[in-house]
C-alpha cells in the first residue's frame, strides 16, 4: 500500500456488552493498523456507548476497516467522520515542575490558553487543558521547557456539526415491529468517505 | 425430569443442557457433530432425553468440517459440540474453514464453571476471545437463562446475510442451572436490517447500460449464487445478454458445466481461455465472489480494459481489492430479479469466436486427448470418476493438486455437489466434510477425494464413519508427495523438494483395520473397474490410486503474476526425464 496514511476518526455506536471494544480493536490489530486515540462512554441512549476511535491509516485502509466494524453484531452503526466538519474535544492533565521563579510564566501561559490551574503542590502545578488536539499539542510544547513531570491525556471525543441525518432516516424494512431500539444500523458509504451531512454552522470556534 | 412433556403450554423449568437440545430439536437440527468432556457432561447427561442424533467423531477439528459438509450439501445449519480448552482449540481450524467459506455452522462449546472464569482451571481456554476473529459472532453465556436466546440468535446469523461461523461458550454452571424456558421470548432480534439493502434504480439502471453496451463480457460466478439460490437468475442473465460465465473454484455448480455459455474456472490454475477472455473482456459481472487473490493474480494487472460490476451482499468486500465500476449490495438473487428486466437479448459472436480460438489452443494440450503412455494420471481418474458417476455424486475434496485436477476434470451440473476448502485451504477437511455431506444427503453418492498428505491429516473419522454405517466412497489420489508444495517447489525452487516426500502406510490394509474394503490401483486400465466394485458395495469403500509422483497441475499462474502469464502444459506431453 502506497497510499498516504492520515489520522481517520470514526465514531461508533455499540451495544454496550462484555467484549465488544475487544471485537473493535481486533479489526485493527489484524491488519497491524495503530489505534491513536480510543474513546469509549455511555449516550443519551440506555446499553448504548458510544466510541470514537482515532487511527491514521491510509483511506482504502479506513474504508475496509469502517466496513468490517460494520459487520460486527453488536454495532449499531459506524461512521468515518473525518472528511466531515465536526466538533473535536479532548483533555488533559499536564503536572509541570513549577519552583517559585517560574509560578508567575506558567500562569500567564495558563491564561492565554484558556486552561485552568486545578492543582497547586510546593514545587509542581497541575493544569487541566481542554480542546482540539493542536491546541493541546501547542501547550505542551511551550511547558516543556518547564519540566513536564506528568501527563494524562483523554484521547479525542468527536462531534458532527448540525443535524444527522443518517441517524434519523426511516427504520429500514422489518425493523417498525421490533419494539428494542438497536435495531437500525447505518453503516459506512460505498465510496468509503461518508456521506457528508451539510453542516448548519461551517467554519469552527 | 422424565414427567416432561412438551406437550404442556406455558413456560416450564428446564436446565440450560435441556434447553439447548430443546432447542436444537426446534430449530430442525437432526445430527450434531460432537466430542464429549468434563465442562460439557451436563449436555450430554441431557442428550440421552433429546432426539438429536449425536455423531460421535475422532477429534473435534472432525466435528466442525462435518457441520461445514453438512451445510454446504443442504444449505441448513450444521451444528458442532465439544467440550472447554482442548476440545474448543481444536475446533479452530474448522472455524476458520467455515469462516472463509462462508459456510453457516453454529459450534457449541461447554466452558468452565463462571465462578472460576479467568482462574485458569483445568481445561480453561478463552474459545471466545481465541475465535472473535474467525466467527461472524460468538457468545459466553453464563446463565441457564441466557441460553435460549443465543442459540435462536446464534442460528439467525449463522446463516443470515453472508452466512459464517457462530460459536456458543456455555458455562458449566449455565448447563446445570435451571429457569423457565419460554422459546416465544427467546426470539432473536433481527441483527441486520440495512435501510438500502436493495441497490438504487439508477444504480440498477447504470448496470444494465454496461451490460447492453458491452461487447466483451464475462460474467465472474462466485459461490454467492449457490448461498442465495440464484443459479436460475444468472442462467437467464448469461442467456439474455449472451455472455461467457466463468466460475471461481467455489462456484463450481452454480452454472451447468455442459452449458454452451460455461467456460469453466477462472484464476490460478484457471483454463487458460478463461484467464485470457477475463483480461481481454470489457466488462466483468461479478455475481457472489470476493476476488480472492487465487482469482485474480496480480491486481495492478487485472482486467484493465474491463468495467466492472459487483453484485454482492457484504459490503466489505465491494472494493476491497479490486475497483468497481457499479456495486450492486444484496441478496443476488432479489438483485438479479430486479436487473433482469432491464437487460435487453444481446449478441456477442464475435467476442465468442475470440474466446474459442484459446479454447482450441488449450484442448490440443489436454492431459485427456494425449495417448496413453502408460502411466496413471490423476486427471484420468477424476475423469473417470465424473463418467462413472455421470457427474452425479457430491464430491468432497481435500486442498492441493487432487483439487484443482478435480476442479479441472470434475464437471459439475449441479449447485453443493463440490464440497472444498477454498479460502483457508484446509488439508484434512474432505473425510470429515464428506461425513456431514452424507447426512446432509444420504440418498446421494458421496465421493472423498484426497491426496495422500491431507488424508492421514484426519483419517481418524474411517472409525466414525464405520461407527455410523456410512456409505462413504473414498478416493485417495496416491503421488508420495505433498504435490501442489512439490509442485512450486519444482517450478519456484529449482526441485529442492524439502519436507515434501511423504511416507504413507498401506491405505488398503489400514482401511481394512477398520473393516472397509479397500483396493489399490496402479494403471489406468484398472481405474474404471476399481471404481465400478466401489460404486456397488454397500457401504464404504476406499480406493489407494497409485498416481503418477511428479506430475503438475497446469496451466499456473504463479502467486501475484498477471493472470495472463500462465505457465502451460508442455505439447506434446514430454516425458520428464528421472531424477538425477
Amino acid at each position: 500500500m502506497t497510499e498516504r496514511e492520515k489520522p481517520h476518526t470514526f465514531v461508533v455506536y455499540v451495544e454496550n456488552k462484555p467484549g465488544v471494544l475487544n471485537r473493535i480493536a481486533s479489526l485493527f490489530r489484524r491488519r497491524g493498523y495503530n489505534i491513536e486515540s480510543l474513546t469509549v462512554g455511555h449516550t443519551e441512549r440506555p446499553n448504548i456507548s458510544r466510541m470514537t476511535i482515532v487511527s491514521s491509516i491510509g483511506e482504502g485502509a479506513a474504508h475496509r476497516v469502517e466496513a468490517n466494524i460494520y459487520k460486527l453484531v453488536n454495532v449499531l452503526s459506524v461512521e468515518d467522520v473525518t472528511h466531515g466538519t465536526t466538533i473535536s474535544r479532548s483533555l488533559a492533565l499536564i503536572k509541570v515542575e513549577a519552583p517559585e521563579e517560574s509560578r508567575h510564566r506558567l500562569m500567564e501561559i495558563v491564561r492565554v490558553f484558556r486552561a485552568r490551574v486545578v492543582d497547586l503542590a510546593p514545587r509542581s502545578l497541575i493544569i487541566e487543558i481542554t480542546g482540539a488536539e493542536d491546541k493541546i499539542h501547542a501547550l505542551v510544547d511551550v511547558l516543556r521547557p518547564f519540566g513536564i513531570l506528568e501527563m494524562v491525556r483523554t484521547g479525542q471525543v468527536v462531534m458532527r456539526r448540525g443535524v444527522q441525518e443518517r441517524a434519523e432516516s426511516s427504520p429500514p424494512k422489518g425493523a417498525q415491529d421490533d419494539p428494542r431500539p438497536s435495531q437500525q444500523k447505518t453503516g459506512p458509504e460505498l465510496t468509503g468517505a461518508g456521506a457528508l451531512v451539510e453542516a448548519e454552522h461551517p467554519g469552527s470556534v | 425430569m422424565n414427567e416432561r412433556s412438551s406437550d404442556k403450554p406455558g413456560p416450564r423449568k428446564l436446565t440450560g443442557a435441556e434447553i439447548i437440545w430443546e432447542c436444537l430439536e426446534r430449530l430442525g437440527v437432526e445430527h450434531v457433530f460432537g466430542y464429549p468432556g468434563g465442562a460439557i457432561l451436563p449436555t450430554y447427561d441431557a442428550l440421552t432425553r433429546s432426539r438429536v442424533h449425536h455423531v460421535l467423531v475422532r477429534h473435534e477439528q472432525g466435528a466442525t468440517h462435518m457441520a461445514d459438509g453438512y451445510a454446504r450439501a443442504s444449505g441448513r445449519v450444521g451444528v458442532a459440540l465439544a467440550t472447554s480448552g482442548p476440545g474448543a482449540t481444536n475446533m479452530v481450524t474448522g472455524i476458520a474453514t467455515a469462516m472463509m467459506d462462508s459456510s453457516p455452522i453454529v459450534c457449541i462449546t461447554g466452558q468452565v464453571g463462571s465462578s472460576v472464569l479467568g482462574s485458569d482451571a483445568f481445561q480453561e481456554t478463552d474459545i471466545t476471545g481465541i475465535t472473535i476473529p474467525i466467527t461472524k459472532h460468538n457468545y459466553l453465556v453464563t446463565r441457564a437463562d441466557e441460553v435460549a436466546a443465543s442459540l435462536r440468535e446464534a442460528f439467525q446469523i449463522a446463516a443470515s446475510d453472508r452466512p459464517g461461523p457462530v460459536l456458543v461458550d456455555i458455562t458449566k454452571d449455565a448447563q446445570l442451572g435451571t429457569c423457565e424456558f419460554d422459546w416465544d421470548a427467546a426470539a432473536p432480534r433481527a441483527h441486520r436490517q440495512v435501510p438500502d439493502f436493495f441497490p438504487a434504480p439508477a444504480k440498477l439502471n447504470e448496470a444494465a447500460a454496461l451490460i447492453n453496451e458491452s461487447q466483451r463480457p464475462v460474467i465472474l460466478a462466485g459461490h454467492g449464487i449457490i448461498l442465495s439460490g440464484a443459479g436460475e437468475e444468472v442462467r437467464r442473465l448469461a442467456e439474455a445478454a449472451d455472455v461467457p460465465v466463468a466460475l471461481t473454484l467455489l462456484g463450481l455448480g452454480a452454472f451447468p458445466a455442459s452449458h454452451p455459455l460455461n467456460l469453466g474456472m477462472m484464476g490460478m490454475h484457471g483454463e487458460a481461455w478463461v484467464n485470457q477472455a477475463i483480461q481481454e473482456s470489457d466488462l466483468l459481472i461479478a455475481l457472489g465472489m470476493r476476488f480472492d487473490d487465487r482469482v485474480t493474480g496480480k491486481v495492478n494487472t487485472y482486467a484493465l480494459k474491463a468495467k466492472k460490476i459487483h453484485v454482492e451482499i457484504d459490503r466489505a468486500e465491494i472494493n476491497k481489492t479490486v475497483h468497481v465500476d457499479v456495486p450492486l449490495i444484496g441478496d443476488l438473487r432479489e438483485v438479479l430479479q430486479r436487473l433482469l428486466p432491464l437487460v435487453k437479448p444481446n449478441r456477442h459472436s464475435e467476442w465468442w469466436s475470440q474466446v474459442h480460438i484459446s479454447q482450441q489452443d488449450s484442448s490440443v494440450r489436454d492431459i485427456q486427448n494425449l495417448p496413453d503412455n502408460g502411466h496413471l494420471y490423476a486427471a484420468h481418474v477424476i475423469n473417470d470418476l465424473w463418467r462413472e458417476t455421470k457427474g452425479d455424486a457430491v464430491i468432497v475434496t481435500d486442498v492441493g493438486q487432487h483439487q484443482m485436477w478435480e476442479a479441472q476434470y470434475y464437471h459439475h451440473e449441479k449447485p453443493r455437489s463440490l464440497i472444498t476448502s477454498g479460502g483457508l485451504g484446509t488439508m484434512g477437511f474432505a473425510l470429515p466434510a464428506a461425513i456431514g455431506a452424507k447426512f446432509a444427503r444420504p440418498d446421494s453418492e458421496v465421493w472423498v477425494v484426497a491426496g495422500d498428505g491431507g488424508f492421514q491429516m484426519t483419517m481418524a473419522e474411517l472409525a466414525t464413519i464405520v461407527q455410523e454405517k456410512l456409505n462413504v466412497k473414498i478416493a485417495i489420489i496416491n503421488n508420495g508427495y505433498l504435490g501442489m508444495v512439490r509442485q512450486w517447489q519444482e517450478f519456484f525452487y529449482e526441485g529442492r523438494y524439502a519436507g515434501t516426500p511423504l511416507l504413507s502406510p498401506d491405505f488398503v490394509k489400514l482401511a481394512e483395520a477398520y473393516g472397509i474394503p479397500g483396493l489399490m490401483v496402479t494403471e489406468r486400465s484398472q481405474v474404471v473397474p476399481a471404481l465400478h466394485t466401489s460404486r456397488f458395495h454397500a457401504g464404504a469403500a476406499l480406493i489407494d490410486f497409485r498416481v503418477e509422483q511428479e506430475d503438475s497441475v497446469y496451466p499456473m499462474v504463479p502467486a501475484g503474476a498477471d493472470l495472463h502469464a500462465m505457465i502451460r502444459r508442455p505439447t506434446p506431453l514430454v516425458e520428464r526425464p528421472t531424477d538425477d
